[in-house]
């Protein structure tokens, strides 16, 4: 009696800490897809022009405000007059503040910088074209220039800008259409490249291996799985880069191709397991009629197995994908990583998991490039989010009659 | 007996507490840091040291909080940073300890053998495309750098370019071990390492700062006469207070025998 009343008392703890690790799960994640979204949303409230310091013009420079492509081709010298931006024909001298201080001695500056907000001042109200890049704490309100209005950093030019420059001053460049297109194009590549491999070997698994080959092929494609990712890399480095770039005749071999075929490789497992599975799975009474019939055993893959196992296929191919697309230290080592928008396979490209794990360390805490770092994150968890669903939807279609 | 003993040890304790030290920041100066920590602790055992990375950034903020006595930096203090630590009522002081010289490197195959600085401008802002254009074969440059975040894609940035931007397509390698990996192995390749790291496997290239009069060879011996021009200081920075309890270590690092440590680290001593 005792006893009996002791094991449910067992059964119904068990049951308890089974709910409340499920429970746990689900919330540590949300709360990490809430982490994400919250240090990632402060990027559209952030100021284009580095923190802490401002824009400034001379009192008769009529130009409202400029775009940071406008700022940073100033700074590099690719537009040298105001009429370029809408202004007066006047060239334009961009100014940074060493640049200020070394025109002056250090007694017409002060020890303690006390005398600077003047001489900002007078440099300003001096050059007609200047377009002075100050801290804002030294601008006073004897200030003889016009200071730019600051203006927050767009989802547009965000989501439709075509240039990754993070770090640079004045104004940061966080145009993540490279990154993105980069990232699918590079998962494409290894989908197309890992599905009829990939294929093939399930149905040689599934069908035509005997059961010894089958027995020790399986674990060792499945321990394919199991190689640290930075290996790939480092192998794709050494050994497909300089391949790449003497069978294509091109002039460098980090490119979207060796990231896509590392990633068809990490992929395959995958995609073999879950096919082949789903292919096993068939129904022997279904084999068996078909071959009854007098159907080859090819004509018996191709037209019963393959289809009934179509939804797993599916399911297999959209793994593989979500695989590659969140695939980080392999990639980072192999494609070059040039924030540029793909137009082929053998242009080097920059992925949002590389970008992210090479500039997310070194990046301020809290600072501009944390914040845009963070909403890489959160789009690429959107992204193996819609994967993750459409893979659970495919699974769950009936089976082809 | 007992008690004596017990209070030599709190004696102890606390003398070994006070000489405590942390140091924290650049990367790039860690190993070096890691050296002369190790060998002063073992001359004296009663010193301790921690050393921890992070990046040069990371160490100044660090010290502008007070959470380390001793930042590396791979860089000058910056201006804001200077102003943070002004506005805390802190003064800072700044000691240069070693130098680290960039060579920038090709392909052996390549016939370009020197360089000028606004050649370099050029090539990295993507202004100059083929190796043509700067007396080298007919074959477009591919030119490497370090990711965005690192003290030398600064350094680089600000010393050789002038402020200018890397050309957008520009190729970026998580790390100098890759840069020289795939410079090795490209033949229109060109990018910036340490030149400690230098290997056989890449061409180095004598740069010139006076506009093509006079080219410099990367070489130890023309980095610390200063005629190689790609140097950049490495530093420490701890707060005036705290100078009593961080001298006797930054002694030691600019003594003979740290400076040799510096040399063996693969960096050039400042005498």
């Amino acid at each position: 009696m005792f006893r009996k009343k002791k094991n449910k008392f067992f059964e119904i703890l068990i049951e308890w800490m089974l709910r409340l690790s499920g429970s746990a799960t689900t919330i540590i994640i949300l709360l990490i897809s809430i982490f994400l979204f919250t240090e990632g949303w402060g990027l559209f409230k952030s100021s284009t022009v580095e923190k802490g310091y401002v824009l400034c013009i001379n009192k008769e420079n009529k130009i409202k405000n400029l775009t940071p492509e406008q700022i940073k081709e100033i700074f590099d010298g690719n537009i040298t007059s105001w009429k370029e931006v809408g202004g007066d024909d006047i060239p334009i001298e961009p100014m940074r503040m060493d640049e200020v201080i070394g025109m002056f001695s250090e007694e017409e500056i002060g020890s303690d910088f006390e005398h600077l907000p003047e001489r900002l001042s007078d440099v300003t109200a001096e050059h007609k074209g200047i377009l002075g890049f100050f801290p804002e704490q030294f601008i006073d309100i004897k200030f003889k220039g016009k200071v730019l209005p600051a203006e927050t950093i767009s989802p547009k030019d965000y989501f439709g800008g075509k240039e990754w420059f993070p770090t640079a001053t004045p104004a940061a460049q966080f145009g993540i259409l490279p990154l993105l297109l980069g990232t699918l194009w590079v998962s494409l590549g290894a989908i197309l490249l890992a599905l009829p491999f990939g294929l093939a070997v399930a149905i040689y698994l599934a069908e035509l291996a005997n059961p010894t080959v089958r027995k020790i092929l399986k674990p060792v494609i499945e321990l394919l799985a199991g190689i640290p990712s930075v290996v790939y890399g480092f192998f794709g480095l050494i050994v497909i880069v300089p391949m790449i770039r003497n069978v294509f005749n091109l002039p460098v071999g980090e490119t979207a191709l060796a990231g896509s075929i590392v990633l068809a490789i990490m992929a395959l497992p995958t995609i073999i397991t879950v096919a082949e599975d789903s292919m096993r799975n068939t129904p022997l009474a279904m084999k068996e009629s078909s071959l009854a019939l007098g159907a080859t055993h090819w004509q018996t893959i191709y037209h019963v197995i393959i289809p009934y196992a179509s939804s797993g296929i599916m399911a297999a191919v959209v793994l593989g994908i979500g695989r590659a697309i969140g695939e980080t230290m392999a990639v980072l080592m192999v494609t070059g990583n040039a924030a540029v928008i793909p137009h082929t396979f053998t242009e080097p490209v920059r992925t949002i998991p590389a970008t992210i794990a090479a500039e997310l360390g070194e990046a301020s805490v809290g600072s501009v490039q944390y914040q845009a770092l963070f909403m890489l994150g959160a789009i690429l968890f959107i992204l193996t989010l819609i994967i993750s669903i459409w893979a659970e939807v495919i699974r769950k279609e009936p089976h082809a009659e | 007996m007992k008690r004596i003993l017990f209070s030599l040890a709190m004696v102890a304790m606390i003398s070994s507490m006070s000489m405590a030290q942390k140091i924290k920041g650049s990367d790039t100066v860690l190993p070096l840091s890691q050296h002369e920590a190790e060998t002063y602790m073992k001359k004296n055992p009663s010193a301790r040291v921690t050393v921890t990375g992070g990046g040069s950034g990371i160490g100044l903020a660090a010290l502008i909080e007070g959470t380390t006595d001793i930042a590396m930096a791979s860089r000058k203090i910056k201006f804001d940073e200077k102003m943070k630590m002004q506005n805390g009522g802190k003064t800072v002081k700044e000691i240069k300890i070693a130098q680290d010289a960039l060579s920038v490197v090709v392909n052996k195959t390549n016939k370009v053998s020197k360089l000028t600085r606004e050649q370099l401008e050029g090539i990295f802002t993507g202004k100059i495309k083929n190796w043509k254009e700067v007396g080298g074969a007919n074959m477009p440059i591919i030119a490497y750098s370090r990711e965005t975040t690192s003290g030398t894609y600064e350094f680089f940035k600000e010393h050789v370019m002038k402020n200018k931007n890397y050309k957008s397509g520009i190729l970026s390698m998580p790390a100098t071990g890759a840069i020289i990996q795939s410079v090795s192995q490209t033949p229109g390749a060109i990018g910036y390492v340490g030149m400690a790291y230098v290997t056989k496997d890449v061409k180095d290239i004598s740069v010139s700062y006076d506009g093509g009069k006079t080219y410099v060879e990367p070489t130890v011996a023309n980095a610390t006469s200063g005629k190689y021009p790609v140097v950049r200081p490495l530093f420490y920075y701890y707060e005036g207070k705290s100078e009593a309890k961080v001298k006797p270590f930054i002694n030691f690092v600019l003594s003979a025998e740290g400076q040799k440590i510096v040399q063996t680290t693969g960096y050039l001593p400042i005498k």
